[in-house]
This record gives C-alpha cells, sequence and structure tokens, in this order.
C-alpha cells in the first residue's frame, strides 16, 4: 500500500499547489496550503511504516506549526480584511517594490 | 486480524477512503465558495484521518481529526463566517481559462517529475521489498508509546522549541487582531 | 599614561631627578593646552577677526609688535592689550622657564654620576606590531641633554623676548600656544628613545613650524610660505620614512639603545647602510635647509620674527644635524654617504653665502646666513666630527638667536617709527635703516658681538666652532676612512679639500655679507625719513633683556669647548661631555690617522681668523652706506647681482621644472582625465548607474502580488525538481 499513499499524496500537494495558484481569494489559498501539508503528513504516516515511529513524530510537529501559522495567518487576514475590506490577494500589493 | 479476508477488505477500504480524499481534494479546489471549500477540505482530511488509522497510526488519525478537522478547520470557517466571506463573490475569483490550464499543466508536471524522482531512486527506500524493518511498526504498535519515545528524547528541544513558537503565534495573533487603540 | 612608566633601575640616573624627565615635554604641552584654551575662547567671543585681525595688518611687511590699527594711529594711542595677556605672559614663558630649571636639575644630576650607558625611562607600549616593538620611552643622555638645554634655555629667552614683540597683538595666546606646542614636540624629538618617536617630535615641529610661519596668515604670502615650507618638509620626511623602513628591515630595531650592536650585522660602507644613511640626510635637508630644500627657509621668514629665530635659526632646523649625531654610529659605517653630507654641506654653505650678500631684508640676509651655517654644521658631521657639528650648533643657536632677536628689536622700533607717522614703508628692508646706532646703542652692541662671533673672530664664540670644524676637516683629508674612500669616482681626500676650501670661502663670504649688514643698519646716515627719525627708539627692556643674556652666551660659549692649542680654561668640555654618545663613531671616523701638527693647526687657524678679517675689512672698505637710498628710490641692481639678489632664481626653477609640470599632469590627466573621467564617471556615477539599473530591474518583479510569488515559486520548484531529476 506504499506506493498507492505517496502517489495519493503527490496527487494531493499537485492540487494544493493548483489551488494557490488559481484561487484569488485568501481564505481559500490558505486552506490549500493546508492541502499541502496534510499531504505531505499522509507520506510521513506512509514511510513511517518502513522507517519507524519518527515520521508520525514530525507529523505532529506538521500541525504543530499548522496550527500556528493558521493562528497568525488568520489574524494576518483579519487585519487586512479591516484596512481593506477584501481578502482578494490582488488587491494587496503593499510589498510592491 | 491475520485472516484471509482481510488483505481484500483492507485494500477494498484504503481504496475506497483514498479515493474519497482525492475527490474531496478537488470539490475543494473547484468550489467558488469558501465555505463550501472549507467542508470539502475537511471531508478530505477525515478520509485521510481514516487512511492513517488503516496504516496503524492511530494516534496521528486521531490528532487529524482533533486538531486539523476540530481546531484549525473550524478557526477557517469561523474567521470565513466573521468576515462575512460566506457568499461566492461577484467577480470570481479564479482566475481566467489561461490561468487554470497552466496552473493545472504544472500540476501535472509537478506530479510526473515527482514520479520521476521517485523511480529515479531519490527516494531509494521505495525499490525496497516491504518488508518490515527493525524500526517499524507492526500491529498494534501505531499508538501513543512509541511517538512519545522519540519526542520526548531525541525530539525533546524541537518539541520544546513548538511549544515557544506556539506562545508567539498566540501573541502574534493577539496583537495582530486587536483594533488598535488609536483607531480612526 | 605616566603610571605606565616603567622606571630603569640600576641605572646611576634612576633615582635622581631625571626619572621626572617626562615632566620636560609634558611643561610646554601644558602651556600649549592652557594658552590655546585662553585663544579658542577670546576667539569665540571676539569672533571671527579675532584670530588674524588681518584688516590691520595688510599694509606693514612684518607685522612686528602689531601695532594694527593706523585708522587711529598716534603713537601715544595704545591699542588694547589681549584680555588675556596677563595670564598668557605668565604662563608661556612660565612653563618654559620651569622646564629649563628641570633640564638644568638633570644636568647637575647627570654630572654628578658617572655614566656610560643613556638613561631610558619607557613610558607604554606604543606600536607592538609583530617584530616592531616600539616603546614610547625617553632617552636621557649627554647628546639629549645638550640639546634640551638649548631648547629650553634659548626657548625661555625667545619666549620673554616674544612678551614684549607679540604685546599688541590680537593673536597673543595663539602665538604661545604654538610656540608651546612647537617646544613640546622639539622635546619629544630630541627625547625620543627611536626614530618613530623622533618622527613624531619631527613631524610635530614641522606643523608649528607652518603654524607660526603662517601666523598672520590673513596675508596671503604668509600662508603660501607656510605651505611651501609644509609641502618642502614633506620631500624630506619621506626620505626619513624610507631611512626607518630600511632601517627596521635590515636592522631589526629603530631604537637608540642597542643600535650600535645591531648594525654591526650590515657591512660597513655597504650598500643598505649607505642607502639608509643617505635617506637620513635627504630628511635632513628638508628640516635643515640644505641643497637642494632649501627654499623654504627663506621664505619662512614671513612669520614673526622671534619664530625666526626660535624654530628657523635656533632650534628646529638643527634637527638634522642632531639626527646626523645621534645617527653618527650609522653614518660612521658608510664613508660614501658621510662624505655626501659633507659636500652638500659645504656647497650649501657657500650658496647661500653667497645669496646673503645681495639680500637687502634683514630677515632675509639672516635666513641665508642660517642656511649657509647649517651647512657648517653638515660639513661638521659629516666629516665625523660630530661633537664640533654639535658644537656649532650651540654656538649658532647663541648668536643666531641674537641676531635674529636684534633684528626684531630693529623691526620692532622702525615698525613703530613708521606707524607712528602712517609710512607704509617696508620695516625691514636696510635701504630704509642705516644709522640706528645713534637710537638703539644696547641694540648695536649686541648685534656686534653676534657678528663678530658668526664671522669667526676669535674670542668670540663662532670662531672655536668654525675653526673646529675646518680643522676636522683638513684632518680627515689627510687621513682616515673618509680620505680613502671615493664618491662617484672622486677620491675623498680631493673632495674634503675642496669642502675645506669651500669652507674657506663661505666664512669670507659670511665675514663680508655680516659686516655689510651691519653697515647697512647700524652705521652711515639715516635713510628712515624726517618725520621717522623723532620715533625711533630702544626696545624695552623685556627685550633687550634676552638679548644681552644671549650676548654672552656668544661672547663667551666658545668657552664650553676650547681647543688643545688654546689652554684658556678647561679644555674640550663638550668633548668629553659627549664622548659616550658619539665618541665610538668619531674615532671610527678618524681611522688610524694622526693628530695635525701643532704648527699646522696654528697655520689652519691663522688662515681662519685673517680670512675673517679680510672679509669684514673689504666690506668696510668697499660699502658706502652713504651712498644708499631709500627702498623705493633704488634703481634695480644689474649683472651678476641681479642673479644674486633674486636667490639664482632657484625658485623660478623649480617652479618651472617641477611645480608646473606636476600642475599640468595633475590638472590634465590626474583630475579631468583619472579623477573626473575614469574614479567620478566610471566608478562612482558608473557603479551608482548600474546599481540603479539593476535596483529597477529588481523592484519590477516585486509586484507586491502573492499570486505572482506563488507562480514564480512553482516554477522555480519545477526547474529544479527537473534539473535533479533529469541528472539522474
Amino acid at each position: 500500500m506504499l506506493a498507492e499513499s505517496l502517489a495519493l499524496s503527490a496527487a494531493l500537494f499537485a492540487i494544493g499547489v493548483v489551488g494557490v495558484l488559481t484561487r484569488r481569494n485568501a481564505m481559500i489559498v490558505f486552506m490549500c496550503v493546508e492541502l499541502m501539508l496534510n499531504a505531505v503528513n499522509l507520506s510521513f504516516v506512509a514511510l513511517s511504516r518502513l522507517y519507524g515511529a519518527t515520521g508520525q513524530v514530525f507529523v505532529i510537529f506538521v500541525m504543530t506549526v499548522a496550527a500556528a501559522e493558521a493562528a497568525v495567518g488568520l489574524a494576518i487576514v483579519i487585519a487586512i480584511f479591516r484596512h481593506k475590506q477584501t481578502v482578494d490577494l490582488q488587491n494587496i500589493n503593499l510589498l510592491r517594490g | 486480524m491475520q485472516n484471509e479476508f482481510v488483505p481484500l477488505f483492507y485494500g477494498f477500504h484504503f481504496y475506497l477512503f483514498g479515493l474519497i480524499a482525492l475527490a474531496s481534494a478537488l470539490m475543494f479546489v473547484t468550489r467558488k465558495s469558501p465555505v463550501a471549500a472549507a467542508l470539502w477540505l475537511v471531508q478530505t482530511m477525515f478520509a485521510l484521518a481514516a487512511l492513517y488509522v488503516m496504516m496503524d497510526a492511530q494516534f496521528v488519525g486521531v490528532m487529524q481529526i482533533l486538531v486539523y478537522a476540530g481546531a484549525i478547520m473550524v478557526v477557517f470557517l469561523f474567521v470565513i463566517m466573521l468576515l462575512n466571506l460566506g457568499h461566492p463573490s461577484e467577480i470570481s475569483d479564479i482566475r481566467g481559462k489561461w490561468g487554470r490550464v497552466i496552473a493545472g499543466l504544472f500540476g501535472i508536471a509537478l506530479l510526473a517529475e515527482i514520479g520521476a524522482a521517485s523511480r529515479n531512486a531519490l527516494v531509494p527506500a521505495l525499490q525496497l521489498p516491504q518488508a518490515p524493518t527493525d524500526g517499524a511498526i507492526n500491529g498494534t504498535a501505531g499508538v501513543i508509546g512509541p511517538i512519545a519515545g522519540p519526542m520526548f528524547k531525541e525530539y525533546l528541544l524541537a518539541f520544546e522549541l513548538t511549544s515557544v513558537l506556539l506562545l508567539v503565534a498566540v501573541i502574534g495573533a493577539v496583537v495582530l487582531g486587536k483594533k488598535s487603540s488609536n483607531a480612526r | 599614561m605616566m603610571n605606565a612608566q616603567i622606571p630603569e633601575t640600576g641605572h646611576p640616573l634612576a633615582d635622581t631627578v631625571a626619572r621626572f624627565v617626562w615632566l620636560l615635554p609634558l611643561l610646554p604641552l601644558l602651556g600649549f593646552v592652557v594658552n590655546g584654551a585662553l585663544a579658542l575662547s577670546a576667539a569665540a567671543k571676539i569672533g571671527p577677526d579675532d584670530p588674524s585681525a588681518g584688516q590691520d595688518h595688510h599694509n606693514a611687511h612684518d607685522h612686528a609688535a602689531g601695532h594694527d590699527d593706523h585708522g587711529h594711529g598716534h603713537d601715544d594711542h595704545h591699542p588694547a592689550r589681549h584680555k588675556y595677556a596677563g595670564i598668557v605672559s605668565l604662563v608661556g614663558p612660565g612653563v618654559l622657564l620651569a622646564a629649563f630649571g628641570l633640564a638644568v636639575a638633570m644636568f647637575l644630576a647627570m654630572r654628578g654620576v658617572k655614566m656610560e650607558e643613556p638613561f631610558v625611562l619607557q613610558l607604554f607600549r606604543w606600536m607592538p606590531v609583530g617584530d616592531l616593538k616600539i616603546n614610547a620611552a625617553f632617552q636621557l643622555d649627554q647628546l639629549s641633554m645638550v640639546m634640551v638645554l638649548i631648547i629650553t634655555g634659548v626657548g625661555t629667552l625667545i619666549h620673554i623676548f616674544s612678551v614684549g614683540y607679540m604685546q599688541d597683538d590680537p593673536g597673543y595666546p595663539r602665538y604661545f600656544a604654538y610656540l608651546n606646542l612647537f617646544v613640546f614636540f622639539m622635546l619629544l624629538l630630541v627625547l625620543g628613545a627611536n626614530y618613530p618617536l623622533m618622527f613624531v617630535g619631527w613631524e610635530g615641529v614641522g606643523l608649528c613650524s607652518y603654524l607660526l610661519i603662517g601666523f598672520w596668515f590673513s596675508e596671503e604670502a604668509n600662508a603660501n610660505a607656510g605651505k611651501k615650507a609644509f609641502i618642502v618638509n614633506r620631500i624630506g620626511d619621506f626620505g626619513f620614512l624610507v631611512a626607518m623602513f630600511l632601517l627596521f628591515a635590515n636592522v631589526g630595531t629603530l631604537d637608540y639603545a642597542g643600535m650600535a650592536e645591531a648594525a654591526q650585522k650590515l657591512p660597513m660602507g655597504g650598500t643598505v647602510i649607505t642607502a639608509i644613511c643617505l635617506f637620513f640626510f635627504v630628511g635632513c635637508t628638508g628640516k635643515s635647509a640644505q641643497i637642494p630644500l632649501y627654499v623654504w627657509l627663506p621664505d619662512a621668514m614671513a612669520g614673526p620674527t622671534p619664530v625666526s629665530a626660535l624654530i628657523h635659526a635656533a632650534t628646529m632646523v638643527t634637527a638634522g644635524v642632531y639626527l646626523i649625531a645621534r645617527s653618527s654610529i650609522l653614518f660612521s659605517m658608510a664613508p660614501v654617504a658621510s662624505l655626501t653630507v659633507a659636500l652638500v654641506g659645504g656647497l650649501t654653505a657657500l650658496f647661500a653665502a653667497t645669496i646673503g650678500l645681495k639680500q637687502w631684508d634683514i630677515k632675509k640676509v639672516l635666513a641665508y646666513s642660517t642656511v649657509s651655517q647649517l651647512g657648517y654644521m653638515f660639513v661638521g658631521v659629516g666629516v665625523g666630527a660630530y661633537t664640533a657639528g654639535v658644537f656649532h650648533l650651540m654656538t649658532h643657536a647663541f648668536f643666531k638667536a641674537l641676531l635674529f632677536l636684534g633684528s626684531g628689536s630693529v623691526i620692532f622700533a622702525m615698525h613703530r617709527a613708521y606707524h607712528a607717522t602712517h609710512n607704509h614703508d617696508d620695516a625691514q628692508d636696510m635701504r630704509n635703516m642705516g644709522g640706528l646706532k645713534k637710537f638703539m646703542p644696547v641694540t648695536w652692541a649686541l648685534m656686534w658681538i653676534a657678528t663678530l662671533a658668526i664671522a669667526g673672530i676669535p674670542p668670540f664664540a663662532g670662531f672655536f666652532s668654525k675653526d673646529e670644524i675646518l680643522g676636522t676637516v683638513f684632518a680627515r683629508a689627510n687621513a682616515g676612512p673618509l680620505s680613502t674612500a671615493t664618491l662617484l669616482g672622486v677620491p675623498g681626500h680631493v673632495v674634503l679639500l675642496i669642502v675645506y676650501v669651500i669652507g674657506l670661502a663661505s666664512a669670507l663670504l659670511t665675514a663680508i655679507y655680516m659686516t655689510r649688514m651691519m653697515i647697512y643698519t647700524f652705521h652711515g646716515p639715516n635713510r628712515t625719513g624726517d618725520a621717522e627719525r623723532a620715533h625711533l627708539a630702544e626696545a624695552p627692556w623685556i627685550m633687550t633683556g634676552p638679548l644681552v643674556v644671549l650676548g654672552v652666551l656668544s661672547a663667551f660659549g666658545g668657552w664650553l669647548n676650547l681647543p688643545e692649542l688654546l689652554p684658556i680654561g678647561p679644555i674640550g668640555t663638550l668633548e668629553h661631555w659627549l664622548e659616550p654618545v658619539v665618541g665610538v663613531a668619531t674615532a671610527r671616523m678618524a681611522g688610524s690617522g694622526e693628530h695635525v701638527a701643532a704648527n699646522t693647526e696654528w697655520v689652519l687657524i691663522g688662515v681662519a681668523v685673517a680670512i675673517a678679517v679680510i672679509g669684514m675689512s673689504v666690506a668696510f672698505a668697499r660699502l658706502k652706506p652713504a651712498a644708499l637710498v631709500q627702498k623705493s628710490a633704488s634703481p634695480a641692481s644689474e649683472g651678476f647681482a641681479k642673479v644674486l639678489e633674486h636667490k639664482y632664481y632657484v625658485d623660478e626653477l623649480y617652479d618651472d621644472a617641477i611645480v608646473q609640470p606636476v600642475k599640468g599632469i595633475s590638472t590634465t590627466v590626474l583630475w579631468k582625465g583619472v579623477d573626473a573621467g575614469i574614479i567620478d564617471g566610471l566608478f562612482v556615477n558608473g557603479s551608482a548607474a548600474v546599481t540603479r539599473a539593476m535596483g529597477w530591474m529588481g523592484s519590477q518583479l516585486q509586484s507586491g502580488q502573492v499570486g505572482t510569488y506563488a507562480w514564480v515559486l512553482v516554477i522555480g520548484v519545477l526547474a529544479l525538481l527537473g534539473a535533479f531529476t533529469s541528472s539522474r
């Protein structure tokens, strides 16, 4: 089942990437990133059957980081929305050089 | 659980949940409404949780449901509701046709490259026989103990640092979310 | 700083007053700080016209005595003294007097003990760099003691004289600040225990010289003279530096102590030691105004006259002589370099003396006389008569300081007279003087003593020192390593005989031009003008007092080092005194040569005295002061006299041959081409343009669109992953 798991992981990751590329809503882009993280987690879990529980430890860490990211990221989204009344990434270009 | 029906039963459910995950993911990225997208993503996560359990990673599966589906996605939904983003905006947030085509091509190219990389033994383990190695988890081993061991021994420092990271994230979120006191 | 001192234990001087040797330079430094602070605070209050007070000075040639407000101009009207004049007059000469007292105490202590090794006081580590270990250390030995006594002694007298001379100058505290600073650096120069420390003093006195030459900097000629001195000295300093580098590279030490043993590594008369000595001598030609770098000294007379006396006659310009005496070990190992020193010194003596014949400015006469006498000193140290060189340095300090201060006194009187009558004529031109004997008898008498001394009339000081130098030249021509060496193919004894003849010729010229100066200044009818004559008077006692002391020294300074032939007192005091410092080198230069026979020596002395007397007689017989007219009415001179009056056109030659080409190349190639074109255009503006272009390109990438960044990121991932997979 390992090869199938990894294939699914790759497919989910690619879907996440395509989502990031095609969507402009900050919330959905954010969720696409979460999907990509999940895809990676799947790889970790699948390979942990082969290499031991360390992979699962990393999954825990990834989840923690994802939680932190979600907290800060969503706070940023709220702050931007409060400022611009939109979460469309096309309208947000404060960092233009 | 070692009887003759198990492989078929196991394989059927494995593919079932895998297909559910894939299909939900596709549905997720194609939804216009953020709420619908979020719910499809939750479904993907549930399917993945099932797969984790099937792969003897029961603890991770549980955490997947509790933390991801239960906490993180709920926060997402909460923010969507809070900002009243639930309706698909009049101007679609999805890029134009060419953007989608190219993005799809990129996705396929990415898949192809990952596949090629795997085949070319960038991950040499794939070519090993699928026999469990010494440190592998077998049967009932995928519960908390084997995870807690390395986590609190080899990765203790990383663990502590993640706790600091969480603290920072909490403070950051509070600071960012707070209305500035001198708001006009 | 003083906590770090490591007293030399075991040395006989260690427990005496000599351990306070660091106080010697510190005292003038203290004076500099105090006077400088007063000058600054006064300048801050009074405003921009204080430091120069230039608007009052544009008409006078030498702004002696700062009688500066022509606008009010009555003799009974005295401009207000500087508000801090009282305290400055106390501090300025006071610190010098204290330093002199300390020096005398040290001298007495030194006489009380028998010392073979110099007393070195380590203050702190200065430059510990790899093998180069240089400490800030003071070396007190017989040679530096002599120099310290001259500097502080003559310096004190000149400081006191300055109190009178500069009394009404608006820059009074600034003047004393510079003067104190100069003495500080000069003491550093002679007390430093290694070449780098000497170099610090060397540069420092150069700085003070620059500051004081351009003291009245509001007039462009004075500022230019200062710049000229500074720049010409840089050329010499380059030589000094190269010599130090060579010395360190080949000998491994820059301390005087241990130099003798360390230098033994080098072959006697070898290329390296000759190069070191010649580069040191390049430094000397700059600082001590020898051919070809003497040109700055006559222009340096733009400074106040006491400055000319202290810096440009008595002390700083003799630093080169001190340097060679200090490096006598090295020079005695390089006969070719020593011969060069002697020859250049001799030529300078003659050259400057001829120019001195036709100068009309009283200070210019003395300036060329100084150059000439410095040449004599170099002849002395060049032929290995280190004691004689230092002896002449000392007597010259006495009589030349006296001459300069005397001329200062004359200028002071002239200036006051012109000032009283609003006459803007030249107060320094001898054609405007004449017959001053009647008005300034004290100055007249004292200056005659100095003139007799410089002309070499016994028993005045200059006779003994000059005679000793010439006698040694003659002796070295007969025997010793110098006579056997060759300089550019010419045998050494021939060179030395030429130098001897040149020396005699210069002595003749010296007697002539000095007598000429005295006749034109003090004798004959007065040409100052009828109105001005009433205002001519002797300077106050604060100015003539130091003159009297210097007069005594000029008259009897010769007793410090009497030759054996004239046992009218203790024989060779200075020679015995300096024996531990220069004895080895002197012996090496003398070789196995026998002492010149007493009869020959009597003949030499007779010749020298005869020449001096002839010179003075010729001057008296030929010069007709009564035929002179005022400067404004004088015709331009012609023929060779004109060449002399224009100083052989050396300044013009340097200008055409060096200054103008350098300026031309600097302007067209270095400035317009390299600096403006390549450096500014290509490097500075070019790099800015490139950076701006790159920055513009980079900023275009930063659209601020997260979506775009994601696309770019994915493209990058694809490319990298593709590269990885395809490379397998």
